[in-house]
């Protein structure tokens, strides 16, 4: 009856908006192929990755492997495949981590203020002063190098910025008409929270998502580079870099396409954010 | 103005002490005895107990943290474990490689980013920023280290232009050694400035909307004024915020990029120390980095008062 109190519909013709915007679709298209790549090597992969066939290595991209093979004889494109399953899994459950923690406790400060939101920001302020890679690095060398490891490493350092983005959404939504009439109707700050707040931010904390997706996905390279993400029988894109590295001058295409893919796969991924955020901002629908 | 100030200082001072805490914690847990290490594996129990009791290994926590911090404000941070000189040594060896080499990938990536930020913003829509900003959508998704890879595959290997890794020292005269470290400062700087470019559109795009942009061009400024005179420094606060994070990111980026030029930096030195459990090198070193991360935040905080001077006198 009133409908200033009326909570605004953000969801309303989202998805029709989005699939109108060309970001979104490509980065959508893309982020499917290489999910379904990865969901595929679970039961078949061209050759299999775990073979080592000595006569066939280093062969340069042929019919038989359309991306070459390794210095081990192995197939490259199996190897892509199988590696994207790391890639996605660490990342998405670094991200599940950063969210599970993060969004809650940022819904909190907003929620209370005062000295929880003050000693929330201390707390993220202090995260950011730590280098997030160094602190990675440290952590898979003293918990032991793997895949485990890297993933609460890289999730440790979500936790604030979902914190951080969660925290901003709430504090600009508390102040809002149809929150003062919630409160007014006698709910708790908790069922606010549940019912108004986390589905008014949804798709801010979606944006951040397919960002910090796409980060670990670029941090789990970064330490299977160096040895500390998943370890050798596993394939992973970092870790094909580094056996590439020392091949470079014979094989170039060693080193190229496992770059390739995580050039894409992150691609794809800030594609899908910017496509949601345009879609979002009014300010910037208005693009000539 | 002085009182934001006065209160960073205070934060800034606080994550230093945390972190230092945390340091020691994390490394307290690793497994590993640095007296044993130091001795080899053959040396007699009395021996290891009587260095253990020599290093001060054998004290309670606290008395061994405090007498780690104190010693590292006088900017004594102890001696190496394995080395067996004092870790500021060490780390003034190899700050001569990575603070040169972080030092010239952000000027690299400044340099890139401001003029295609600003670039793309004036023509915005136009098909000069689209192919601007696809390129940096293109560059935010490339790992540095691959690009390192790419470039030394390309200009060392192919051209043969520039060295491949290594580092010559400074002792090999002034132009060696930053040929040794051009490659690695494109391979940190481009990714970097793919971002920053992409901030520097958009901030600018706020700005150009505002009045008194119109009020400069209405009063005959020529668009080249008013795009880096008024607009740029007007866009400035967030260019700085996110250029001052990014210090961050730039510096354990050249952790990586040491690694793949083999370049004797403070990264390579990190990595050594840590397979080596040289303990003391690690803390050293991390809080450094800390410390750095920290102090170039507040001169962000700083520029903030210098760039736009309403900042002054608020509050």
């Amino acid at each position: 009856m009133n409908p200033p109190l009326s909570e605004p519909e953000v969801s309303a013709g989202f998805l029709s908006r989005a699939l109108a915007n060309r970001s979104f679709v490509i980065g959508f298209t893309i982020t499917a192929i290489v999910a379904a790549m990865a969901l595929v090597s679970f039961f078949w992969t061209p050759y299999d990755v775990t073979r080592l066939i000595v006569a066939d290595r280093m062969q340069p991209p042929s019919f038989e492997h359309p991306l070459g093979t390794d210095h081990f004889g192995r197939d490259m494109l199996s190897m892509i495949m199988v590696g994207a399953r790391n890639s996605i899994a660490v990342a998405l459950v670094a991200v599940g981590i950063g969210m599970g923690i993060g969004v809650p406790l940022g819904c909190w400060a907003a929620a209370r203020g005062g000295i929880v939101d003050e000693a929330l920001m201390r707390f993220n302020d202090l995260v950011f002063a730590f280098p997030a890679l160094l602190s990675a690095i440290m952590i898979t060398a003293i918990f032991g190098p793997g895949a485990i490891n890297a993933i609460i490493a890289i999730g440790i350092f979500n936790i604030p910025v979902f914190a951080r983005v969660s925290r901003a959404g709430a504090l600009s939504l508390w102040p809002r008409e149809f929150i003062l009439a919630s409160r007014a109707a006698g709910k708790g700050k908790v069922l606010i929270t549940v019912e108004h707040i986390l589905p008014n931010i949804a798709n801010l904390l979606l944006v951040q998502g397919t960002i910090q997706f796409a980060l670990g996905i670029l941090a789990e390279a970064g330490l299977s580079y160096v040895g500390l993400g998943a370890q050798p029988p596993m394939p992973s894109w970092g870790r094909m870099l580094f056996d590439a590295q020392t091949r470079m001058v014979v094989a170039p295409y060693l080193a190229i396409i496992p770059g390739m893919a995580i050039i894409v796969t992150v691609l794809g991924l800030n594609l899908i954010g910017d496509g949601i955020s345009d879609t979002l901002d009014p300010k910037l629908r208005r693009r000539p | 103005m002085t009182a934001y100030l006065g209160k960073r200082l205070l934060i800034g001072l606080a994550t230093l002490l945390v972190a230092s805490v945390v340091v020691f914690a994390i490394l307290e847990i690793l497994p590993g005895d640095p007296a044993r290490l130091m001795l080899g594996m053959n040396a007699t129990a009395d021996a290891v107990e009587a260095l253990r009791n020599e290093m001060g290994l054998n004290e309670g926590l606290l008395p061994r943290y405090l007498a780690w911090v104190g010693g590292m404000l006088s900017l004594d941070f102890g001696r190496s474990y394995t080395y067996s000189v004092p870790v500021i040594e060490l780390i003034r060896e190899r700050a001569i490689v990575s603070v040169p080499l972080a030092l010239m990938s952000l000027a690299l990536s400044t340099a890139i980013a401001i003029p295609v930020g600003v670039f793309a913003a004036a023509r915005r829509g136009r098909p000069a920023d689209t192919v601007a900003m696809a390129a940096s959508q293109l560059g935010v998704a490339v790992p540095n280290f691959w690009f390192a890879l790419l470039l030394v595959y390309v200009f060392a290997v192919w051209l043969r232009l520039v060295p491949a890794g290594g580092f010559p020292g400074w002792s090999a005269g002034a132009w060696p050694a930053l040929k040794a470290l051009i490659l690695p400062s494109i391979a940190l700087a481009v990714p970097q400035a793919a971002i920053l470019a992409r901030v520097t559109r958009s901030a600018l795009l706020d700005v150009l909307g505002e009045d008194f942009i119109r009020t400069a061009r209405a009063k005959g400024l020529p668009r080249g004024a008013v795009l880096w005179r008024h607009a740029l420094r007007n866009a400035m606060l967030p260019v700085l915020t996110i250029m001052g994070l990014q210090f961050g990111f730039l510096l354990a980026g050249t952790i990586i990029i040491e690694n793949v030029f083999s370049l004797p930096g403070l990264g390579r030195l990190i990595f050594q120390a840590l397979n080596q459990r040289d303990l003391i090198v690690v803390e050293g070193i991390v809080m450094l980095l800390v410390a750095t991360i920290v102090a170039v935040n507040l001169l962000v905080d700083l520029s903030y008062a210098i760039v736009d001077p309403r900042l002054r006198t608020a509050r």
